[in-house]
């Protein structure tokens, strides 16, 4: 009996941490959010129940501007990792020696050390009109004028990539790690060619890490606030700057809220639709990286 | 029993360390950064041994969102501008009356202090008294803008991409002033006010194309500035004396429809533990040996009498050089916003931020 009472006791222990973390900083925020978002503000410190929060956002054309803004420059920021990533995944899985993969994962570690605010600010220093990469060009007489590499999308789409490519890395490292080399060299010995055998074979392999990397990065992504806005200039809005405005601006917390929600829906919309094209479930990939 | 041993033990040092916090008074103290400088913090925990200073650098849009948020609790005194403070209240009730026979009011600027009441009293009952005032205004290079006067001007297309602002609501009132309007008249009628804004924004968004980069806070514009990307933009007064000192081609300019002046005060939040120690604080960096390192901190100068005479040198010269008296005699002090303006104002930056294309 007392045995049976000690191992609840330590299930209980064990489970107590994740289950707090879980309700009183997952959940119950959510509900707070969820309560000031269905309350419309009628007159000072008079409120009513209602939607009305919800329907600003349809009625304004420069809300669900910016939200589809974010979200095809977030899959465009997916894209562009899982490209650049991919290969170094498999780099680090399959080609290199088991000394040189443990530097080489840390090489790819080694920025994330940096905060991110510190990151932002040395991509400025470079990218300014008056920063290196200008300079040196100037210098080396390839240009005549100083040219001005910050404040446009191309450089919130690269400080983005930069950022978030290690959250794609990971899951994949992890899946072509499982890999059996001989399933490649059967597909060559078959008379596959490398595109074959990369189309047939290792993208099939690695699917499970592809969708769970492309997951990671694109909420990260479109969840994101500094590099947006330190690096994008006066054309470039994101959709966590509308939800700031909204909480701190203009003191509507009600409509800040309603927003956040509809961040909410609409990344897990574009995840669920993803996972349904590329025929995964979120057991299959996430769960399992 | 080991558990029940080790249980009171904790019980026992969580309870040691209470009482240990409970015995010296603590001041939190949310304000601007550069208005609590460590140098006074040092001369008032002096002065009061039993006082600790706790600081939270803010700005207006944060301090009410951060007092909204816990209805006015953990914080003693607040520094918000003196006009955040009539309306924010109304809508989220966070501030306190205050006690003003603590305060030694004889040393402010009389037209500070009547402004300041004049705007903060609620049913009859003072809310606010000054500490600091200064001004938003236009900044540019003379050796490579000379010819900026007015709001407008930031919008000429010869300093096309060359040119700054803030994306917030001073830029919206400078640009209505420019355009001849009186958006303070306007504010008792919101419906007007709406037309004006609703001007501005399109003049802004046409705006958009001279604009190199809206900056965010003041570090960011030194950089703008002193690198010569941007040679105008709008500011505030401190950020451009504090730039002249290290080139003296950048001065600032107060806008041929005078600079916009705003006076940061003392509020008590509703729920502050603190009252006595606030008033002290409040009386503390009034006296003039303080005012003088407080000044040199904030950029602004003092709303007691004689705050001129107060400033450090070198911001005494860079005032001289940025204002006639004339243009003193011009400046807009911020009209308190009623409840409502800042939603609408909110909006139209919004506009002007999502829009696209020239």
């Amino acid at each position: 009996m007392r045995q049976s009472d000690f191992r609840r006791l330590s299930l209980i222990l064990l489970f107590a941490p994740f289950a707090l973390w879980i309700l009183l900083l997952i959940v119950l925020p959510h509900i707070g959010m969820g309560v000031l978002a269905l309350r419309e503000k009628v007159a000072p410190r008079v409120y009513e129940f209602g939607f009305g929060n919800f329907l600003e956002f349809m009625h304004e054309p420069i809300y669900w501007n910016t939200l589809i803004r974010t979200g095809s420059m977030s899959l465009l920021v997916t894209a562009l990792a899982l490209l650049i990533g991919f290969p170094i995944a498999y780099y680090i899985a399959k080609i290199a020696g088991p000394r040189s993969r443990g530097a080489l994962f840390l090489v790819c570690l080694i920025p994330l050390w940096v905060s991110d605010l510190i990151r932002a600010f040395g991509w400025i220093l470079l990218l300014r009109e008056t920063g290196v990469i200008s300079s040196a060009l100037q210098a080396a007489g390839l240009i005549d004028a100083p040219v001005e590499l910050l404040y446009n999308d191309a450089t919130v789409v690269i400080g983005l990539v930069y950022t978030v490519i290690l959250f794609m890395i990971v899951p994949l490292v992890s899946t072509l790690d499982g890999m059996d080399n001989a399933m490649i060299e059967a597909g060559y010995n078959l008379g596959g060619n490398g595109f074959t055998v990369l189309r047939r074979i290792i993208i099939p392999y690695a699917m499970p890490g592809i969708v769970a990397g492309c997951i990671i990065v694109f909420m990260l992504t479109a969840g994101s606030y500094l590099t947006p806005i330190l690096l994008g200039g006066k054309y470039s809005s994101w959709f966590t700057e509308t939800i700031y405005q909204q909480f701190i601006t203009r003191y509507n917390w009600e409509g800040g809220a309603a927003f956040g929600f509809l961040l909410l829906a609409f990344t897990s919309a574009v995840v669920w639709i993803g996972l349904k094209l590329s025929r995964q479930t979120l057991a299959g990939t996430v769960a399992k990286s | 029993m080991k558990i029940g041993k080790l249980s009171a033990a904790l019980l026992a040092a969580t309870m040691l360390t209470a009482t240990s916090t409970a015995q010296a008074e603590t001041l939190r103290l949310l304000t601007w950064g550069g208005y609590a400088p460590e140098e006074v913090i040092q001369k008032f925990e002096e002065k009061y041994p039993d006082i600790d200073v706790a600081v939270t650098l803010s700005n207006n849009e944060e301090m009410i969102a951060k007092l909204r948020a816990t209805g006015g609790a953990g914080f003693d005194l607040a520094q918000p501008s003196h006009d955040r403070i009539y309306a924010a209240h109304l809508e989220y009730s966070i501030y306190k009356p205050m006690d003003l026979s603590k305060i030694d009011t004889s040393v402010m600027e009389p037209k500070l202090l009547d402004g300041v009441k004049a705007n903060t009293t609620i049913d009859g009952q003072v809310y606010a008294v000054p500490h600091q005032w200064g001004t938003s205004g236009l900044m540019a290079d003379k050796s490579k803008a000379p010819e900026i006067k007015s709001w407008g001007d930031l919008c000429d297309p010869q300093y096309k991409g060359k040119t700054s602002m803030r994306l917030r609501r001073t830029i919206l009132l400078g640009t209505a002033f420019a355009m001849g309007e009186d958006p303070f008249a306007a504010y008792a009628d919101l419906g007007k006010y709406q037309a004006i804004l609703d001007k501005v924004v399109d003049k802004l968004i046409a705006c958009k194309e001279n604009v190199k980069a809206y900056w965010q806070g003041g570090d960011d514009l030194a950089a703008l500035m002193l690198s010569g990307e941007v040679v105008a933009s709008e500011t505030w007064d401190s950020t451009a004396y504090k730039l002249y000192s290290q080139n003296p081609n950048i001065v600032f300019v107060p806008p041929a429809t005078g600079a916009l002046a705003w006076i940061d005060t003392f509020v008590l939040p509703r729920k502050g533990e603190a009252d006595e120690a606030a008033y002290k604080w409040i009386n503390f960096v009034l006296q003039p040996e303080i005012v003088k390192i407080m000044s040199a901190s904030t950029g602004g100068t003092a709303a007691v009498k004689g705050g001129k005479d107060l400033l450090p040198d070198d911001k005494k010269a860079a005032v001289n050089a940025a204002f006639t008296d004339a243009d003193m005699a011009n400046l807009k002090f911020f009209a308190n916003i009623p409840p409502g303006v800042e939603d609408m104002e909110g909006k139209a930056l919004e506009k002007i931020k999502a829009a696209t294309g020239g």
